[in-house]
């Protein structure tokens, strides 16, 4: 397959996509042959999401981000499609007020993603069942949440050995 | 991980890890039997989290580079690519043809060492201590050419920025050439083995089923999902490095079974000796790296990457600065967790170690964090100064002497 072929199919998808949501018109980003970006607000996320899932066949989910952007957090979700295309599907939550829905409907696998985002930036997912905590230990504060930039070991009593 | 199922009255609970005998690295699999079938199973992870990727964020691009090498000793390449290769995607570099090749090449000879390691760990937990014996003899072979290409048996360092930092000559070419026979005619053996040795057969087949349907539900990637008819591989379907000019077969079966997952992983050593003669036969000449700058533009970029295991994805967004603002990696490990316990269920304990064996199992790249003492439990913090010096008066004790 060339790469103008499977450019062509971006640009195919990418007219799907605003063909459903307009809003989407000239916000879908095709970075390079099957890397495609798009931003959605959170009331935009669900359906945008479930139409690339079930309409698209964006099918597949590679894993979850979390991002520390300051006033929010920025969650990318990277789907594809037959292996090839990643869509990373961009939405945020205020830090005030940091709740998304859980996706374990759509894809039970993503349950320990989701986990990741609980324990590493302190985002809430509604929905998602009780379990055992991923990555951290069990012993880990649960306020204590590392990947946001205002965190250092030394928040911590025991102390961190490690220079982050 | 999934929701914790409580034994029913009657079950027995075992717990298999964080330390034991059946596991390669810590990881807990908490099994609820009733007699020898296992009926629940509760994993959790997270015991080799070493929190790179938040010490990510305090080096530099180039430091990165070799902190993500670290985060497996076995595919350590596939992270450094997966990770250069979005770096460069941002930074809007194309890469030289030739050090696309040195790179594919070193992916291949790295698939090949996975691979046999894994044949001989299968062997084991089956109680075929003389494949391990043979196919882990046979695996220095393919070490000593990764040494002799970049200088070291894991962690190789090829990789930078830009391209890859050691040059591949006429003479090396020939020594991988010679071993790469060598290993095709022992492959032929373990090949024949796999597919007619009837105790390995036996003891494989129908063992840590996962349908087609339930591959496709848990996500799961690689050669685990190769075994269950998911003819997916990254190298074909999103190809990077020099793969898109390297003809290959996307080895797959429908035997859903442990026994199907060795098949697919000795029949991918045909392909990869394949693939590593074709990238020797067609290496381009010029130069192995162009300049990268030390502050990348800001951007994202999403990388991916066939480890030996399956599919490695690095996320990588810049800020102008010769930091990253975040890299996210998913190793392949992590994908394939989610169906262990679903080719666990009602399964015997016996199968146990041979089911988590065949997945590939590499926890510390699912696990990327920081050790944190309990003081008040008594457990000792050192810095690292502290800990080198402690480590030089211990053997100072005993009479070895450090400068």
């Amino acid at each position: 397959m060339t790469i103008a072929e499977t450019i062509n199919q971006e640009e195919e998808i990418s007219r799907a996509l605003v063909s459903q949501f307009t809003n989407l018109a000239d916000k879908i980003k095709i970075q390079r042959a099957r890397r495609m970006w798009a931003e959605v607000t959170l009331e935009n996320f669900r359906p945008t999401f479930e139409y690339l899932v079930n309409q698209l066949g964006f099918a597949a989910i590679s894993t979850i981000t979390g991002l520390d952007e300051g006033e929010n957090f920025g969650i990318i979700y990277h789907l594809n499609r037959d292996g090839a295309i990643v869509f990373s599907l961009k939405t945020s939550v205020p830090k005030t007020n940091p709740k998304i829905k859980t996706i374990i409907q759509i894809f039970p696998a993503a349950d320990i993603y989701e986990r990741e985002l609980i324990d590493l930036l302190g985002i809430q997912v509604e929905g998602l069942p009780e379990g055992r905590r991923y990555p951290l230990p069990d012993n880990w504060p649960l306020d204590q949440h590392p990947l946001r930039k205002d965190w250092h070991p030394e928040a911590l009593s025991g102390g961190g050995t490690t220079n982050v | 991980m999934s929701e914790p199922k409580l034994p029913e009255i009657g079950d027995v609970q075992v717990p298999v890890g964080p330390q034991h005998p059946a596991l390669k690295e810590p990881e807990s699999f908490l099994i609820s039997l009733r007699g020898e079938k296992i009926t629940a199973v509760n994993i959790k992870l997270g015991y080799n989290h070493r929190g790179i990727e938040k010490a990510c964020e305090g080096r530099n691009y180039i430091q990165d580079m070799y902190l993500l090498e670290r985060i497996c000793g076995i595919c350590s390449h596939a992270h450094s690519t997966a990770y250069v290769q979005a770096v460069e995607e941002i930074a809007g570099l194309e890469i030289p043809k030739r050090a696309k090749y040195i790179r594919t090449l070193v992916a291949e000879l790295e698939r090949i060492h996975s691979h046999l390691l894994w044949l001989g760990v299968a062997g084991h937990e089956i109680g075929f201590d003389t494949l391990l014996m043979y196919t882990w003899r046979d695996r220095e072979i393919v070490l000593d050419i990764l040494a002799q290409l970049t200088g070291n048996r894991v962690n190789y360092g090829i990789n930078t920025i830009g391209g890859v930092r050691r040059d591949i000559s006429k003479e090396q070419i020939d020594d991988v050439l010679k071993a790469l026979t060598a290993l095709e005619e022992r492959t032929k053996y373990y090949i024949q083995l796999a597919t007619h040795e009837t105790t390995v057969i036996t003891r494989l087949s129908k063992v840590g089923m996962l349908s087609h349907d339930d591959a496709v539900k848990l996500g799961a990637v690689g050669p685990t999902a190769r075994a269950s008819g998911i003819e997916r591989d990254v190298r074909r379907d999103d190809p990077y490095a020099a793969y898109d000019e390297l003809e290959f077969k996307v080895i797959s079966t429908n035997t859903n079974d442990v026994y199907g997952r060795t098949v697919v992983r000795v029949l991918e050593l045909m392909e990869s000796y394949k693939m590593s003669r074709k990238a020797l036969k067609q290496l381009p000449d010029g130069p192995i790296a162009v300049k990268a700058p030390r502050r990348i533009p800001a951007g994202e970029a999403v990388s991916r990457y066939e480890a030996p295991r399956g599919e490695d994805m690095h996320y990588v967004k810049s800020n102008g600065t010769d930091h990253p603002e975040r890299v996210k990696v998913r190793a392949p490990t992590l994908a394939n967790l989610q169906s262990v316990t679903k080719m666990l269920e009602d399964r015997y304990l016996a199968d146990l170690p041979i089911v988590i064996a065949a997945i590939d199992p590499c926890f510390s790249c699912t696990d990327r964090m920081i050790k944190i003492a309990d003081q008040a439990a008594g457990e000792k913090t050192m810095t690292w100064n502290e800990l080198h010096d402690y480590s030089i008066n211990w053997y100072k004790k005993r009479g070895i002497a450090f400068k």
